[in-house]
């Protein structure tokens, strides 16, 4: 069973073995979840919706998982009255939970929109949708790996990754834009890919969430960075013009 | 909108207190065993202070210290300064009774005297003097036993005995005859331990409300205790004064590897 490495022992051996359950509850809900957005952006690319039916039933499970580790840290807060490192491990716990329900319920979003896609002739912006998709694979893969080491310097690194996934999302934005501005057919399908860059890109902001709640659970102290926020994709503002002009921005 | 906020963050924001009590380089030993070792502390005017730590780690060592009960106990050697008010409370002319009325003392086993309950409160103030006529002393125990939370249930029965009455209702009665003698500061050793939870709960709250006109040092065995009733918690160790913080930052984020240790109960 992977331990908690920043701690010793409890004279009350039963209640180590929670601790060490809980922790190994939230890296099994974060390996599903990591599977469940690797599928969803496969469903996409391979314009499977038989796949994605299996992520969007598949999202239970990453529901059950968050029930489970609420009603493990309510019991928690209960029974055993933490303090210091304990309690932090448990509130955390709590957080980063919610954070990693909501990642699989854009992952199940992002398959739900596959389904729409795959009956849709395909369209140019969606080759920009797997690189930004591998980017927030990543990050959660990184971020998983400093919550199970407890190693703050990649929470951080991980947190700074995010203004990428954001400026990636600009650039789709833009070159969705364009598209629909030249061919207006295309305007259905490229909304929902935008959707589609918008839940990744919403993945990313609950990744720096946890990044957070990583650096309180060892430091108990805040971060003291604002939040990334690259691209300026709020205030992309497009017209027929600029395309017949050929986008002298890009 | 700034100025909103400022506002009610310097609101929010109590004064830092002054100092009630300043121990610096303090030593205590029994018949040559050293029981605390170079204890530096300071003990903030009208809060709560707790003080916590295993079995023999000399808490209550160093609670003694502060009214002189160690004075009493043979083989005892105090060394080291503890001032009050900027005042030596050990320098050789100090009036030491008197400093006991100044600092009063409850303890773990609630030891009313064989004595009615009026006697038992007004009995300090008999001996220092501080009644002019009966009707000063009715007051004096009137208010006393109102400040502790227990006229109400006794002011029908005072010529009652002290001892006569249930274990929290004792310990509450204990603290009113400490308070008759109008101290500064109020020592606890384990007010609470052989009481009930309820009983534990009036005490608790009794505190908060004490701790407006009183400073108050309170030594417990529950973590759970000096995180409710405390602002300042003092974690000792084998004899060292280990970590003292905020209570807040103590039970989230102590400084001390042996601090979260016993907190979190990874060893006592």
């Amino acid at each position: 069973m992977a331990s908690n490495p920043q701690s010793g022992d409890h004279i009350v051996r039963s209640y180590d073995e929670e601790l060490a359950q809980l922790n190994n509850d939230i890296i099994k809900m974060g390996g599903l979840t990591e599977t469940q957005i690797a599928r969803s952006i496969e469903c996409v690319v391979k314009r499977d919706p038989d796949l994605a039916m299996q992520v969007i039933a598949d999202d239970e499970r990453v529901d059950e998982l968050n029930y489970e580790i609420d009603i493990q840290t309510t019991r928690l807060l209960a029974l055993r009255q933490p303090m210091a490192l304990d309690l932090r491990h448990i509130v955390a716990a709590l957080k980063i939970s919610a954070d990693l329900e909501r990642i699989a319920d854009y992952a199940a979003n992002i398959a739900k929109r596959a389904i729409t896609l795959s009956s849709a002739a395909p369209v140019a912006p969606v080759h920009s949708i797997p690189r930004m998709s591998r980017m927030a694979q990543q990050m959660i893969n990184d971020v998983l790996d400093a919550y199970i080491a407890r190693d703050v310097d990649k929470a951080v690194a991980v947190w700074q990754a995010d203004e990428t996934l954001d400026n990636m999302y600009t650039s789709l934005f833009r070159e969705a834009l364009t598209y629909m501005i030249e061919d207006p057919r295309s305007i259905s399908i490229c909304t929902h890919l935008l959707f589609i860059a918008k839940n990744l890109e919403r993945i990313g902001d609950h990744v720096t969430n946890i990044s957070e709640t990583i650096y309180f659970l060892v430091h108990g102290d805040r971060m003291r960075e604002s939040r990334p926020k690259g691209g300026d994709a709020n205030n992309l503002n497009l017209s027929t013009a600029d395309a017949d002009n050929g986008d002298a921005k890009e | 909108m700034d100025q909103v906020v400022a506002n009610s963050a310097a609101e929010e924001q109590e004064p830092a207190p002054a100092s009630k009590i300043s121990a610096q380089g303090v030593d205590v030993s029994y018949s040559g065993k050293q029981a605390l070792f170079s204890v530096d502390l300071e003990i903030p005017e009208n809060r709560v202070t707790a003080l916590i730590g295993p079995s023999g780690c000399g808490k209550s060592t160093f609670l003694r210290c502060i009214n002189r009960m160690n004075d009493v106990i043979e083989g005892c050697t105090v060394e080291g300064k503890i001032t009050m008010d900027g005042q030596d409370i050990y320098d050789p002319d100090l009036d030491v009774v008197q400093l006991r009325a100044r600092v009063g003392m409850v303890f773990q086993k609630p030891n009313p005297f064989p004595k009615s309950i009026y006697d038992n409160v007004a009995y300090g103030a008999r001996i220092h003097g501080m009644n002019e006529s009966k009707s000063d002393l009715d007051e004096i125990v009137m208010t006393s036993l109102e400040k502790a939370g227990l006229l109400e249930e006794v002011k029908d029965r005072l010529e009652e005995p002290g001892t006569g009455l249930s274990g929290g209702q004792q310990q509450r009665l204990c603290i009113a005859r400490a308070i008759a003698v109008s101290p500064e500061i109020i020592l606890m050793d384990e007010p609470c331990s052989a009481l009930d939870p309820i009983a534990t709960a009036r005490i608790e709250e009794l505190i908060e409300n004490l701790r407006e006109r009183y400073t108050i040092v309170i030594v417990t065995h529950s973590m759970q205790q000096a995180a409710r009733v405390s602002q300042r918690t003092a974690f000792f160790h084998l004899g060292n004064l280990v970590e003292v913080d905020d209570t807040e930052q103590m039970f989230t984020n102590p400084s001390d590897e042996r601090t979260q240790g016993y907190i979190t109960g990874r060893y006592g």
